[in-house]
Formats: structure tokens, sequence, C-alpha cells
């Protein structure tokens, strides 16, 4: 047995696909959803929970590959606590991929998650911490 | 000049709930519409605001005494140790004290997670704080140790008194080495990678009051979400630096001291800062009233972003071994579009002071004194302004042991 929880991102063309049915159905795996963003013809994102035999989840993800899928563990998802964020703009000239964009003439500043590789490079250099990730801890190295 | 308007009648005007009162940014157009005349005619008052991280920032707590009493020694507070050379049951907790057991910068960059800035913004927040010390005991202040938690609500007094706050005018910080640098201006990328500034430009109070006019000991000021007042000009307060035609300074120049009462204060404006390998400070909200007195003060207060200008400064060399002077200076126009031009290079910029968080601030005060719950004050005395004729030194650097004469 196995249980493991990871983040699906869905490029526009897969949303449609009952990719559900199939781990369920082929696969014999337990599907717990966790947390669903998902647009019609935008990227989508799913979070959740499988578990079912070793070799079913094995094949399960490789057949998630193949259908164009992008498999992250949870713990490399990056969060923006708004909250936390006090609009500096600091991690803007930090950020790669404009994931974190300085909004004019608003003078706040937005997350995109779909444009977020993951490469953590926020976390640290935002002063008030307000980049996390959403396993405690997965920053302090 | 033809408008000239008292703080008491501005006052009687706020009581009545009839006061104008526009934003340092919203007077802009306001002025450019109506011209200066008219503009000072209507407007009684322009509401500035900064929200940016200012290191030289603490409180004075009275915790009062347990039974037995005690004249506390070392003293930390979440462990953060807090400065106890006062009296028995005083401290002070600075913005950037950090934790004895933290590990700075060994593993180069450090990241200071939890310093005397968090301190406060917890304190703020109504959290429990832990407080350790101990002491030598003495016949009236028997008790040696101590481990308690402590809330704002639970103790005496807490005063926020930060010696150089609200700096007019700062640095525009980049690295022309090799290697990326972590200072208190931001991570500072290679080869000019970023540019980093940390001024609200044309919200920012000292901008908009450049020579001091209304500004003075006693003003009474938006702090930290609360009433503070200016209580001193700030440490390495530089009246003296080189300003433009419009009178502001294009380098760092005034400074103010700030105090207000924590107990009213709020942690939305009270902000522990992490910055990686520099050290842990606080993120300060302040916004000032400027009252419109006459055409002059409403002239200063219009000033825009395209004519407020930064040194663009190294702080790979330059700054850290005073080496050289600034590369060029750009305009907080030119910072807050994103992008700026030094010698050919397009360089991205970023701010470590929230212009959002300005806006808000100076809005807040404009509502305040709008309802009628701020009036204005005159200051009781003048900050020493150009005509000090301040000069700021450098630390001597002697040998101790040699009498000098
Ligand atoms: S550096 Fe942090 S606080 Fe500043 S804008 Fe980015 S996420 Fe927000
Ligand atoms: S993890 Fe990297 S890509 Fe994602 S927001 Fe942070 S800096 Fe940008």
């Amino acid at each position: 047995m196995i249980k493991q929880k990871i983040v699906l991102r869905y490029p526009p063309h897969v949303v449609e696909q009952p990719t559900i049915y199939h781990l369920i159905k082929d696969f014999d795996l337990m599907v717990n959803i966790l947390r669903a963003d998902i647009n019609p013809k935008k990227e989508g994102r799913l979070m959740m929970e499988l578990s079912g035999s070793e070799l079913n989840y094995q094949r399960a993800i490789e057949w998630l590959r193949e259908q164009g899928l992008h498999i992250m563990g949870l713990e490399q998802q990056i969060i923006w606590r708004s909250d936390r964020c006090t609009h500096c703009g600091a991690c803007t000239v930090i950020c790669p991929t404009e994931a974190l964009a300085f909004n004019r003439p608003e003078m706040t500043v937005s997350f995109d998650e779909y444009k977020c590789v993951v490469c953590e490079l926020c976390l640290r250099a935002c002063p008030a911490r307000a980049m996390e990730t959403l396993v405690e801890n997965s920053n302090s190295k | 000049m033809k408008i000239n308007r008292s703080i008491e009648e501005i006052n009687e005007k706020i009581k009545a709930g009839k006061a104008v009162v526009f934003t340092a940014e919203e007077i802009i157009d306001v002025v450019k519409e109506k011209g200066l005349e008219e503009a000072s005619a209507q407007v009684d008052v322009v509401t500035t605001g900064t929200f940016g991280p200012m290191c030289s920032s603490g409180a004075f707590l009275n915790v009062g005494h347990p039974t037995p009493r005690i004249k506390l020694n070392e003293v930390s507070l979440n462990s953060v140790p807090a400065y106890a050379g006062i009296a028995a049951v005083d401290l002070y907790i600075g913005a950037t004290a950090l934790p004895t057991s933290d590990p700075a910068n060994l593993k180069h960059p450090g990241d200071f997670i939890y310093g005397g800035g968090h301190v406060i913004e917890d304190l703020v927040s109504g959290k429990a704080i832990r407080l350790e010390a101990s002491a030598y005991g003495t016949d009236c202040y028997p008790l040696k140790r101590i481990e308690t938690t402590i809330r704002l609500s639970e103790i005496n007094e807490a005063t926020l008194y930060n010696p150089r706050n609200a700096y007019q005018n700062y640095n525009v910080a980049v690295n022309l080495g090799p290697k990326t640098i972590y200072t208190y201006m931001g991570v500072l990328k290679m080869n000019m990678g970023n540019a980093n500034y940390s001024s609200a430009g044309q919200l920012s109070p000292l901008f908009n009051d450049p020579l001091l006019k209304t500004i003075g000991i006693g003003t009474r000021i938006f702090l930290g979400g609360g009433l503070g007042y200016v209580a001193w000009h700030g440490t390495q307060h530089n009246p003296s630096a080189k300003r433009a035609e419009n009178d502001t300074p294009v380098y760092p120049g005034a400074t103010l001291a700030l105090i207000g009462d924590l107990k009213q204060m709020d942690s939305r404006w009270l902000r522990g800062l992490s910055f990686l390998g520099y050290g842990a400070t606080i993120q300060v909200g302040m916004g000032v009233p400027i009252p419109i007195l006459n055409e002059e003060i409403m002239r200063y207060c219009s000033v825009r972003d395209e004519d407020l200008y930064a040194p663009v400064v190294d702080y790979n060399r330059g700054y850290p071994y005073k080496e050289g002077t600034e590369l060029t200076l750009v305009s907080y126009a030119d910072l807050k579009s994103g992008s700026i031009n030094i010698n050919g290079q397009a360089v991205p910029t970023a701010s470590l002071s929230s212009y959002a968080g300005a806006r808000e601030i100076a809005g807040t005060l404009k509502d305040w004194i709008e309802a009628g719950q701020f009036t204005l004050t005159a200051p009781s005395a003048p900050l020493p302004s150009i005509e000090a004729e301040i000069k700021l030194n450098a630390l001597p650097q002697k040998d101790p042991d040699k009498r000098e004469v």
C-alpha cells in the first residue's frame, strides 16, 4: 500500500479529460481531492491524495505523465500569504518567471502560481516571509 | 503670499467637519488643475505616508514587579535579548536584536527568522511573549531569576521610541561585483542585476516638507496604526545634504525620532522583517499631516516623483568601503517605472518600502482628519534645518591607549 499527496498541473487541452475516472477505474486507486482549481480552456491544478498498491500507483503516475500532466510533490507548492505580504516589491526582481509581478499603477504585487516554477528563490528573499511552501520547514535549509 | 492660514483655523475646520484634505499623491493633480493659489486657498491639509524597513526602532517596556521584586539584569523576550541597563523593570527591545542562539551569518546568507522587530509585532498583535530574566539580587530587589509570559495588555507601559525613522530620501542600491550580495537593501544580484530603493517618493513625509517648515518637535502623526509624535530630529539627521532646485535633498537628508503608545498601535503597520544575510528589523508605517499654511507649503506638497532624485550607490565596494561616490542620480518616477538606465544598462528596480502601504496610510490619516478625530499640532520647537549646518561625523579610529592632549 502506498499513500501519496501530489499536485497535478493540467495544460489547457487535458482539462476536459476524465482523469480521476481513469485513476479509479484503470488503476484501482483511491482518490481524495484536497483542492481543485480547474477552469475550462485554462491551465488547471489539482491537489490530491492517492492510495493503492505500489505497482498501480507507479503505473498511474506514468500514465498521467503520458497524458501531458505535470506532477509535483505537495511540498513543492509555493504559497503567497497575501495577509503577510506588504506589497513592497522586493521579490519581483528575484523571481525569474514573473510569477511574482508588480502591478502599476496599483503599485501592488500579485502572485500567479501558474507561472511559478518552484525555484524557491523568493522564500528567503522576501523580508516579510510571505512566501511559503505547503510543508512547513521545507525552506529551512 | 496671499494665503496665510493658521493651525488654529485649520483645527476649527477639522472640528466642524469641514476641513478639506488631500493626500500628497492626490494633491499633485489638484494643484495642476487649479493652480497653486487656488489650490492653497481651498485645501487645508495634505497627508503623507511611508511604510518601509526602519532599523532604528524599538520599544521601552515597563513590565511591572514580581513578588519579591527584581532588578532585571539579563533579559530576553522570546529569546531575543532586551536592554535592561535602566531602572529595575524597564526594558528596551530594539528591532534588530537577535536571539543569542541565532546562527547569524555563520552559514552565509543567514535567515534571521526572528528578532526584536518580530517581538514588537507579536506584542502588538496581543500574543503572549516569553520573558526570561536573571538578576544578581539586592536587598531591595531580591529575586534572582524569573521565567514568565507577558502580554501588551498586562504590562504597565509600552512606548515605541524610534531614534531614526522616515528618512528624507535614500540610496538606490546596486551591486557592481561578480557575486550576489545580501544587504539591508535586500538581495542584490551581480553586475547590476537589480536596483533596490526605499522611499515612498512623492508620498514620503519629509519630501513634502523638505526644509521642515511645518514638521517639528511635538508634531502629531500616524505611527504604527495609532497616534504618535515627533520627539526630536533623528540620528544621522543631515539637513545639509545637497538639494535640488525644489529644495528636496538628492541624498539621504533629514530624519525623525518618533514616539508613541504601542498599546494603541496595530501589528499591520509594525511588521517584523528578516533580511537574508543581513538581519532582522521592522517595517514601520508612519504618516504626517502637513498644514497648508500658505502657497509655499502647498508648492512643496505638490512635488512629484519626476522631480525627486536619489543616488545610485554600489553596495559591493562603494558603500561598505566608502569607495567612490554615487554612479548617477535617478528620479523616483523612473524607479517606480520598473527599470532604470545606468550607464546604458537597463536595470530592473524594486522597492523595499511599500508604496501601496504609504498610500493607505496617507488615506487613513485623511479619513481621520475629515472625520474630526485627528487635529493638527504646532511644533513646540523647530527641528534643525539647513541653517544648523550639521556635518555628519565618521567614527574616529584611534589608538585608544594613546593619551590625547
Ligand atoms: S517581497 Fe514579500 S512582502 Fe514584498 S511584495 Fe514580495 S511577497 Fe510581498
Ligand atoms: S518559487 Fe521561484 S518562480 Fe515561484 S514565485 Fe518564487 S521566485 Fe517565482
